[in-house]
């Protein structure tokens, strides 16, 4: 279990992405009338913090957070799990399509406290080591996306759909991603990869 | 854990010019470690958030930091009069603020910026930035705002609202016609609605200037507006690619860009912005609105006399490519047909609506929904097909465009349009009905009983790369050296890739100019010279034409070390015969070469401001689909059973990816058609979200049967021709007729609205 130390200072400091530059070190203030100088251990807004355990991806993580983080910033922003996308921020998109005990939902849709005990499965989750998962095969074989933003909820849709027995004909497949939106419109080859891997899990 | 961007891609698993190989960013992308500029990270970062007009047009009388510098968390709040050194900028005329001064001229416009530890702090503090507006009329109709005694939104501006005024003068001023249709069409305000919102992070730098990594089209246009801001040479303003999640011209333009570097160089931490959804729509410009009038005269027998046309394009509140569209929708206003009389004016405006700049298409959208539109009409009126009137019109390698340019490599309109309706028709709507199958879906409340088929056409003409004169270029260094006992290149460039697949294309490009396999593609950045805009269809072919430039010259490099061969091939140097002469390994040994090269188009030339003639355009593309729809003519729901399109692309540089642009720019053609349109009334936008601004569900988008033709156009690398605007031109007239068929209404708007149909 990973035990997450309580976010007494700045909460969004443990990643380093990129390498960090000397000009970046913390603590430089320009003196400035348009400048405040803000404590870092100042909560930022005010909140009571909870502290809750959620199980993502078979790894469980204790984070002290506010009630109202939304599941979709409680991946992205404090467990550093960014392969889950904010689209829209209000289920409009699909892009933040993640499972919660096996069943699709939006996770901008629902706050991570209320997914305290659910067993959380995102985009990052369904490999195995290096293997890819049988539908994130079948979209680089078909093509099935351009930009790639509304990817990992269309696959993470996709594996819901094919485990609900909705991927049994282009119809069906159609309907039942319907609710994950992408620009590029490579619609035809995400029909096409859901079809795939539904086949390739019937054999 | 994110990766950073930075980062290289190799490429392996083979695919020369005219394969489709895996895309070498596909791995990351489907395991969602594709790191997109809204993923990025820094220890100690900041984010930022912007503080925006609530109003079209006003006049600042006060502004006051000091309530949003009391909130706890807060590093800095900055204004207009922070910015460090010009507070313009803009793609071709720097006429919009960085942070509005005295005066706001469209709802959305940024006005203050606050930085903050935390995205809600920013968020809150900036909304407490206290901004005493003084609520002015807003100029809000294009053709309003051409009138002499309309209030001038840019005073400096010489002409008034007007940013451009396109002249085409062609033929006989005064030609005759037996059969004349005249019409008036609107265009309504599209969004490229990218999946992605607009995002980067800026780390201040020890020297001073910063690095910023963005999600953007271009990252040496914006290099130069960012640093002119900052008032920073250019060499200390260093932009990166970071994953971009969709383009189509929305990211032409800057956004937060300017804001994100203010606020890193001011607080001295790196500092973070990403657009929620609703701030997207403000956050970039979108395609102009558009009102055409046209007048076609023609011959008894179907031959086209004369088009006289007026156009305006509502630009919004600031410049951005406004005059670049003008010119496209007025030199491509006749269409892909051989018209002897031509006459057209083309007006873009400022006003006080959202600013339009790039989208998918850029102005030769608007003039192909009116001119084909048109077509139809006259075909009607000649009791002619609608296809037979456009075939027989149809331009052809040798004809004259409009301008007096000479269409100079292959233009198979006809056959184009003989293609998609030579294919078989889809099978017609018969009880009892798939609910799934109808106009609407399940959620239409009928049996079909109102439920009647329409076919439409249309074919259209884009410009492809940059035109009017404008240095066209792009920027590719080559390396080839031997890693781990192989040859391996690397091709650097600071090209976009925005989903089109250019990382895979410029790998496929140097396995078959070097023959090796192995490919790394480095990350684009600004250390290497412009590669130009992913836009104008251009990338295959201006930063393709780079690509393959350098490699040739690294290949002549290496044949001059190897003191013989014709060739490399599968690692070796090889005769003209093929025969193998020395290995690749032992020629490069511990020497690489490299080579970095500037490859330009062959030039075009200015327009002529009275008469529009010249040289103007680089290369046409051209596209045709027929679409096929459903319409619940009681309900007023439209399905696209389907939407068949034909292209010719010179040469398929990569099969997929020509189908995948194909699909999307036809999709986007039918969003334009039958849902998409920011609702602007007074200024104000009524549908910054995807709730109210529709684009096209996997229901939505039909099966598209597509025809690739590949006629070479001997000027361009390869042969190849320009793919990802075409489909978006033609779709969208083509469904616009089947709706006509189907119901008998004119139809003169985009998008079809259901009161238009049962209104």
């Amino acid at each position: 279990m990973t035990d997450e130390p309580a976010p007494e200072s700045s909460a969004h400091t443990r990643r380093t992405v990129l390498k960090s530059t000397a000009a970046a070190a913390a603590g430089t203030v320009v003196a400035s009338h348009h400048t405040s100088v803000a404590s870092a251990e100042t909560a930022h807004t005010g909140g009571a913090r909870t502290r809750v355990t959620l199980s993502v991806n078979g790894e469980r993580h204790r984070i002290a957070i506010e009630p109202r983080v939304t599941l979709l910033d409680a991946l992205r922003d404090r467990l550093g799990l960014t392969g889950t996308k904010k689209g829209c921020d209000r289920g409009e998109c699909g892009a933040c399509t993640v499972l919660a005990d096996g069943e699709r939902i939006k996770s901008c849709l629902t706050l991570a406290v209320m997914r305290q005990g659910a067993e959380i499965t995102t985009v990052e989750g369904l490999t195995r080591g290096d293997d890819l998962h049988p539908v994130q095969e079948a979209f680089i074989r078909h093509d099935a996306f351009q930009c790639g933003a509304c990817t990992p909820g269309q696959i993470m849709s996709a594996v819901a759909c094919i485990d609900e027995g909705h991927a049994g004909s282009e119809a069906e497949i159609r309907e039942w991603m319907s609710g994950n939106l992408c620009r590029c419109a490579a619609y035809q080859n995400i029909v096409a990869a859901v079809a795939d891997a539904a086949e390739e899990g019937r054999r | 854990m994110s990766r950073a961007t930075t980062e290289s891609l190799t490429a392996t698993g083979g695919g020369r010019v005219g394969d489709s190989p895996q895309r070498p960013d596909g791995n990351l992308k489907v395991r969602g470690e594709f790191a997109y500029s809204s993923d990025l990270w820094h220890e100690d970062m900041l984010w930022g958030a912007t503080l925006r007009s609530p109003h079209p047009h006003a006049r600042i009388r006060g502004l006051d930091v000091g309530p949003a510098l009391a909130v706890p968390g807060v590093y800095a709040v900055l204004t207009h009069s922070d910015v460090p050194g010009e507070n313009l900028y803009g793609l071709e005329h720097p006429d919009q603020p960085v942070l509005a001064g005295d005066v706001v001229r469209y709802q959305g416009e940024p006005v203050a910026i606050v930085a903050a530890d935390h995205p809600e702090t920013a968020r809150r503090a900036a909304a407490r930035v206290r901004v005493d507006y003084e609520v002015l009329e807003p100029v809000t109709d294009a053709e309003t705002a051409l009138r002499a005694d309309a209030p001038v939104l840019h005073p400096t501006n010489p002409d008034g609202n007007l940013v451009r005024h396109v002249r085409i003068r062609h033929g006989d001023p005064a030609p005759a016609a037996d059969v004349v249709v005249s019409g008036e069409y609107t265009v309504g305000m599209q969004d490229q609605a990218f999946l992605g919102p607009e995002s980067g992070l800026a780390v201040p730098a020890e020297d001073g200037g910063v690095d910023l990594y963005v999600a953007t089209q271009w990252l040496h246009a914006d290099q130069r507006q960012v640093a002119r801001a900052l008032g920073l040479p250019a060499e200390r303003v260093r932009l990166h690619l970071a994953g971009v999640g969709g383009a189509f011209g929305a990211r032409e333009d800057l956004s937060m860009q300017v804001h994100a570097c203010m606020l890193a160089l001011r607080t001295g931490k790196p500092v973070k912005i990403v657009y929620g959804r609703e701030e997207s729509f403000f956050g970039h410009v979108h395609r102009h609105p558009a009102v055409l009038r046209y007048e076609h005269g023609a011959t008894r027998d179907g031959d086209l006399v004369y088009v006289r046309a007026e156009m305006i394009l509502d630009g919004g509140a600031y410049a951005s490519t406004t005059a670049a569209v003008t010119g496209n929708a007025a030199t491509l206003g006749a269409g892909p047909y051989r018209v002897p009389n031509v006459h057209v004016d083309c007006y873009g405006v400022y006003t006080n609506n959202p600013p339009c700049g790039a989208m998918r298409g850029f102005g030769a959208v608007q003039a192909c929904f009116a001119y084909e539109s048109q077509m139809d009409k006259l075909a009607a009126a000649l009791g002619m097909s609608e296809v037979d009137v456009r075939v027989r019109n149809a331009v052809e390698q040798g004809s004259v465009m409009p301008t007096g340019q000479v269409v100079d490599s292959a233009a198979p309109v006809a056959e184009l349009l003989a293609l998609v309706r030579d294919r078989p028709m889809p099978p017609a709507p018969s009880a009892p009905y798939d609910l799934r199958e109808l106009p609407g879906g399940v959620s239409n409340t009928t049996h079909g009983e109102g439920v009647v088929r329409g076919v439409g056409y249309g074919v259209g003409v884009k410009n492809v790369g940059f035109s009017e004169g404008f240095d066209d270029y792009s920027t590719a260094r080559v390396r080839l050296e031997v890693v781990g006992g192989e040859p391996v290149a690397s091709v650097h460039t600071a090209a976009a890739e925005v989903g089109q697949g250019l990382v895979t294309l410029k790998a496929q490009i140097a396995r078959t100019e070097l023959g090796v396999e192995r490919v790394v593609i480095l990350p684009p950045d600004t250390s290497v010279g412009s590669a130009g805009s992913s836009s104008a269809s251009r990338q295959s072919y201006v930063t393709g034409g780079a690509v393959r430039a350098a490699c040739e010259e690294v290949r002549a490099a290496v044949l001059a070390r190897a003191g013989a061969g014709a060739g490399l091939a599968g690692g070796k140097v090889v005769s003209a015969g093929g025969d193998v002469l020395a290995d690749l390994v032992e020629v490069l040994g511990g020497e690489p070469v490299e080579r970095t090269v500037e490859w330009r188009h062959r030039p075009t030339e200015a327009l002529d401001p009275s008469t529009g003639k010249g040289f103007a355009h680089v290369q046409y593309a051209f596209a045709a689909h027929r679409a096929v729809v459903d319409v619940d003519v009681e309900l007023g729901l439209v399905r696209v059973v389907e939407l068949a399109c034909a292209q010719d692309v010179g040469r398929a540089m990569n099969p997929d990816a020509v189908l995948g642009q194909i699909q999307g720019g036809s999709a986007q053609g039918l969003g334009l058609a039958v849902m998409e349109e920011i609702q602007v009334v007074d200024g104000v936008v009524r549908n910054p979200s995807f709730t109210d601004y529709l684009i096209p569900t996997v229901l939505d988008m039909p099966t598209m049967p597509i025809d690739v033709l590949e006629y070479a156009d001997p000027h361009a690398p390869y042969g190849l021709r320009g793919v990802g605007e075409p489909p978006t031109l033609s779709s969208t007239p083509a469904i616009v007729a089947a709706i006509r068929a189907a119901t008998g209404r004119a139809l003169t708007r985009a998008p079809v609205r259901p009161e238009h149909i049962v209104g």
